[in-house]
């Protein structure tokens, strides 16, 4: 028998969108430590304005999100494309640390410990002996995994990817899910995914999440539990 | 040296001297976190709002200071804000802005008092203008920056590189951008009667567009920026003061020459 999970987080009778028209409906899902679900489904279905509504982001025209992490910090994000300027000037350590800014909410600088924690996350992800160099100046899968590295500095338990594969090539691609699988494994960190990449998708998580145009079903290891509304 | 001592003996260059370096200072560390969230115009389309409200307190014999300082805010408040809920998209909006205060600037002041030597002033900056009053304002105005930068500095940072992200781990992105916004306003207000309405936003803009050629860390360019800010500033002024020079025009030529020295040294160093 399998022990119990703590949840950390659940979504309860959701209804979001923009300008109170409802994109999901009714949308119910808890997350628990160590789970690894992606997120399927077409353009337009509300994928990314539910992780927005997750995050706290978005507020939801009807339900709640009920976060469970006492004292964890809070919710690690990989934005989709992030929208930084390609002359921006911040090296690799910059951003990785600045992770830590919902914890360090009330000092104004960063602990040692906290430093400790960034250099730890940026072994982990192999971009120890870029420290110093020039965000922009790195490939698009260092990028990620340096955005990735960020995200793990602002949580350590649960983690929201938007699409973090899309114009990464193949191999990058690979590396990424690889990093992506020891996390859960090793640090048994939640992971929320969306994802286009439907194949690796499915192998990789143990949850797939398919949302289509007003219905969501959750897929549990082959065994479909269809709740339609 | 002989020369600085000589302007200093001057209590109106001791005065410019005072306000221009806060001014410089508190503008380029402003600078940079404008420059890259893409609000480099900005400085220019307060100013023109800031010579506006000027020219119509003048011509209702108001205190210029107490009146364009919240008009200028308020200005600040509506330009910064536009771009996150954009029906019109900012660089229109800040055209748009500025052409317009312009217009009522010009206009007031033909109506009243005629375009004197005051507008002009307004228009290319003048040393003369600044005030015991001025030196004081600046000087608390200066304090406020760096102190807010030294203990916002990571949140500015987070905010400035990736908004999403700090807004996602729970920063309060608006309260930062309203801060930079009465922070510039208030930076502007103080610097266009020296620098301007016309060259203001130089400051601004070019500290931190420099800094940028040749370092890659934000840090390091926030600390070039400040520097290079205030020594070009000095240099400008003591130019100006050698060779009879318009001081605004002449602290922004100085800037030229810096940044295209530095333009000089990235690309020597990518040969």
């Amino acid at each position: 028998m399998m022990l119990e999970k703590k949840r950390i987080l659940s979504c309860e009778n959701l209804w979001i969108g923009y300008d109170n028209k409802p994109i999901v409906k009714d949308f119910n899902l808890e997350i628990y430590e160590g789970d690894y679900i992606t997120v399927i489904g077409e353009n337009g279905v509300g994928k990314s304005t539910l992780i927005k509504t997750i995050l706290g982001l978005l507020t939801p025209i009807s339900g709640r999100v009920i976060k469970d992490m006492k004292g964890k910090g809070g919710i690690g994000y990989l934005p989709q494309q992030t929208r930084v300027q390609r002359d921006f000037p911040a090296s690799v350590y910059e951003v990785v640390i600045s992770g830590f800014l919902n914890r360090a909410n009330k000092r104004p600088f960063y602990s040692l410990a906290e430093k400790k924690e960034a250099m730890k996350n940026m072994d982990l992800l192999r971009i120890l002996d870029l420290k110093n160099k020039c965000y922009r100046e790195l490939s698009g899968g260092q990028q990620q995994r340096v955005l990735l590295a960020r995200a793990l500095c602002a949580s350590n338990h649960f983690l929201v990817l938007d699409e973090p594969v899309s114009g990464l090539d193949p191999e990058a691609a690979k590396d990424l899910y690889s990093n992506l699988k020891e996390i859960n494994e090793k640090r048994n960190m939640a992971i929320l995914m969306i994802s286009h990449d439907i194949q690796n998708a499915l192998v990789q998580a143990d949850k797939v999440l398919h949302m289509k145009k007003d219905s969501w079903y959750l897929e549990l290891g082959g065994k479909k539990d269809e709740t339609f509304i | 040296m002989k020369l600085l001592f000589e302007m200093l003996s001057y209590p109106f260059m001791q005065r410019a001297f005072e306000v221009g370096i806060m001014v410089s200072l508190c503008s380029a560390l402003l600078g940079v976190s404008l420059v890259l969230k893409r609000y480099s115009m900005i400085g220019d389309g307060l100013s023109h709002v800031s010579y506006g409200a000027l020219s119509i307190a003048l011509a209702f014999g108001l205190a210029p200071l107490e009146v364009s300082i919240p008009v200028v805010i308020i200005a600040a408040f509506f330009l910064l804000r536009i771009t996150q809920n954009s029906r019109i998209r900012s660089d229109a909006a800040i055209a748009l802005v500025s052409s317009a205060s312009l217009a009522v600037g010009v206009i007031v002041t033909a109506l009243t008092t005629g375009l004197n030597t005051d507008v002009c002033g307004y228009m290319f900056g003048s040393i003369l203008a600044m005030s015991q009053k001025d030196v004081k304002l600046s000087i608390f105005l200066s304090i406020v920056v760096i102190l807010l930068f030294i203990f916002c500095y990571h949140k500015i940072f987070a905010v400035t590189f990736d908004e999403t992200f700090a807004n996602a781990t729970g920063v309060n992105v608006n309260f930062y951008h309203s801060m930079l916004a009465v922070l510039t306003a208030v930076t502007i207000v103080l610097g266009m009667r020296m620098m301007g309405a016309m060259l203001i936003s130089s400051l601004i803009i070019f500290p931190a567009l420099t800094s940028m050629r040749v370092v890659k860390t934000f840090f390091g360019v926030v600390i070039l920026s400040g520097i290079l800010s205030v020594v070009c500033f000095v240099i400008g002024i003591i130019g100006s003061y050698r060779f009879s020079t318009p001081a605004g025009a002449s602290v922004v030529i100085v800037n030229l020459a810096v940044f295209l020295f530095f333009v000089l040294i990235e690309k020597l160093r990518k040969a």
